[in-house]
């Protein structure tokens, strides 16, 4: 919805600045009277959710390092320093890892919130892998980030991923050690991750801008799915949804807030509050409950390439989803089986959750087949399949019809 | 333009030719420049340094091992007993999901030397467990015999044997 810009510079100096480099005009016209449907729910604030933890990481991150050492014979008890002698050291370590957590709750209802109102479809389609590539880099931001406090899991998480890329044919083996500097997870490797981590955040904002630019282009999905069609379908971004996002920034951070402040440990692992020990692997390595989904699919591949090839591929297929879904209407709410279908590939999601954090045996390996068999069917076969057959409810003129039908005359 | 310099399918002119070579140097320059950026995430040499050690065995009993760190990993040294070397000869190689002969991964039958990784995700198995009496990854579930080879889960190769050598009956070099 790039329209004409209603920007007009109040002061002498802001028009001087408006000549020269419009840069206030671009926040007026992005963040201010920016033409927003009206009808948002709350699923909609994640976006800014997203944005307060992109920015309170890069802050806390940038303090970390301060008084962080990136090497296997400090880096443990670096952090031991900052939980103890660092002033307010505990409480940034605390945001700084149980923000990593937080991010990944609001990701994940912000994409299933894509998911339910078909955010994904044309015109949307570069916005989405946008936010796939964002998805991916959170991913590799968290995997070294975990990495850094040098402990049992950190040593053991980095083992088995990196390992991963060992199973790639003829030169796995070489990429492996390339990743290494070494022929194991070893200072190298620490140091390295270390200089990657601190990169990858400011990657994930310059791929924000661009997401926020792809949003821009065509406007925001609304509940209805349905295109805007006149300024009586909007409303300004300033105040309606600023005050709207604002205050669900504040209840988000109340859930923050006890996690950083009652149970900041509850989301980690207790193997990892010893240091790394090359020559003892814990008995049961977990990946950070992020990533549960992607491990239990890792594990459910009795061979080793095709465990890693699936792993990666159910990342991948996001990227194909805006050409993998065959129906024309975006919103869920009028696709009665799509709706059935989406619950069930959200229960899906959670079990494979579950069985990437249980032992890689018996029954477990069992589900875990099923589960990432369902994953990929729901992609590949249910929604290309369901566009064609399903019969969606009557769609509405506009977005204003079905609010203005939903109040009592007056 | 004189006439001979117009290009045609089967005349390609001076400024194709120079559009070309120029094309081909920058590609050149550029690798030459890229390769130093990637490479220098390569093994170093004080990494590499440390390629080989020495390991005293004469205080291993029959039964027991022990694991000593060589290039960052664990490296196993088993002195097998002969229920265990009998248990490892008594399997048809065919059936192995990577065949390999008892014989082919010993030096001397007694002393079993392999480095302690998972061949699956690099994880350290645990010593005489697992369904074979050998070695058992608790991370995925890999099975090990008392030979060090794979017989059950995800892992496709037999645990690894460095190279080493006997410098004389009790003293081994890895690497």
């Amino acid at each position: 919805m790039s329209g004409e810009s209603t920007y007009n510079p109040g002061t002498g100096f802001t028009q001087w600045l408006d000549t020269r480099l419009p840069i206030l005009r671009l926040a007026h016209d992005s963040f201010v009277d920016y033409p927003t449907p009206k009808n948002l729910n709350y699923w909609w604030t994640f976006g800014g959710i997203l944005t307060f933890c992109l920015v309170t990481q890069i802050i806390t991150g940038i303090i970390l390092a301060m008084h962080y050492t990136p090497h296997v014979d400090f880096a443990f008890n670096s952090v031991e320093h900052i939980m103890r002698d660092v002033n307010y050291g505990w409480l940034i370590r605390y945001i700084h890892a149980n923000g990593a957590s937080m991010f990944f709750i609001a990701v994940y209802i912000h994409m299933f919130r894509g998911l339910y109102y078909g955010s994904y479809k044309a015109p949307r389609e570069v916005l989405w892998i946008l936010g796939v590539v964002i998805y991916l880099l959170m991913m590799a931001a968290a995997f070294m980030g975990y990495v850094l406090p040098w402990g049992q899991m950190s040593l053991w998480g980095a083992t088995v991923i990196t390992n991963l890329f060992g199973a790639i044919p003829l030169i796995g083996e070489n990429i492996a050690i390339w990743l290494w500097g070494g022929y194991s997870v070893d200072n190298p490797t620490l140091n390295r991750f270390f200089s990657l981590h601190y990169l990858i955040p400011f990657l994930i904002f310059g791929v924000v801008i661009l997401h926020i630019w792809a949003l821009h282009v065509p406007g925001n999905n609304n509940p209805t799915g349905i295109s805007v069609k006149s300024k009586q379908d909007t409303v300004p971004f300033h105040p309606y949804y600023t005050v709207k996002d604002g205050f669900a920034l504040s209840l988000f951070l109340i859930l923050f807030s006890y996690f950083i402040f009652f149970a900041p440990n509850v989301l980690g692992h207790a193997d990892n509050y010893i240091q790394a020990n090359p020559l003892v692997t814990p008995a049961h390595i977990v990946p950070e409950w992020y990533l549960l989904p992607f491990y239990a699919i890792l594990r459910a591949v009795p061979d080793k390439l095709g465990g890693v090839a699936l792993m990666f591929g159910a990342i991948f297929v996001l990227f194909l989803l805006p050409w993998l879904d065959t129906s024309k209407v975006r919103s869920a709410r009028y696709r009665p089986l799509f709706r059935q279908f989406y619950v069930l590939f959200i229960l899906d999601c959670l079990l494979l959750g579950y069985l990437g954090a249980q032992p890689a045996e018996g029954i477990y390996i069992v589900l875990a087949r099923i589960g990432t068999i369902y994953y990929f069917a729901h992609f590949l076969v249910v929604l290309p399949v369901l566009g064609l057959v399903e019969k969606p409810k009557a769609i509405p003129e506009s977005i204003s019809e079905p609010v203005l039908a939903a109040k009592p005359a007056e | 333009m004189a006439e001979q310099d117009k290009p045609t399918a089967e005349q390609p002119n001076r400024r194709d030719f120079l559009y070309l070579a120029t094309g081909a140097f920058a590609a050149v320059g550029v690798a030459n420049v890229v390769w130093p950026l990637v490479h220098q995430m390569n093994p170093d040499a004080s990494v590499k340094a440390l390629a080989s050690i020495e390991v005293d065995l004469s205080s291993v009993e029959t039964g027991q091992s022990i694991t000593v760190t060589w290039r960052g990993k664990p490296v196993f040294i088993r002195r097998r007993t002969e229920a265990e070397i009998t248990e490892a000869r008594g399997v048809a190689v065919t059936d192995l999901p990577d065949p390999q002969g008892d014989s082919e991964r010993v030096q001397k039958d007694e002393w079993l030397v392999m480095v302690g990784i998972c061949t699956h995700l690099g994880c350290v198995p645990l010593g005489q467990s697992g369904d074979f009496n050998g070695w058992f990854c608790p991370c995925h579930g890999s099975h090990y015999d008392t030979s060090g080879r794979i017989r059950k889960g995800p892992a496709p190769k037999n645990l690894e044997v460095p190279t080493y050598e006997f410098v004389n009956d009790t003293r081994i070099k890895i690497g």
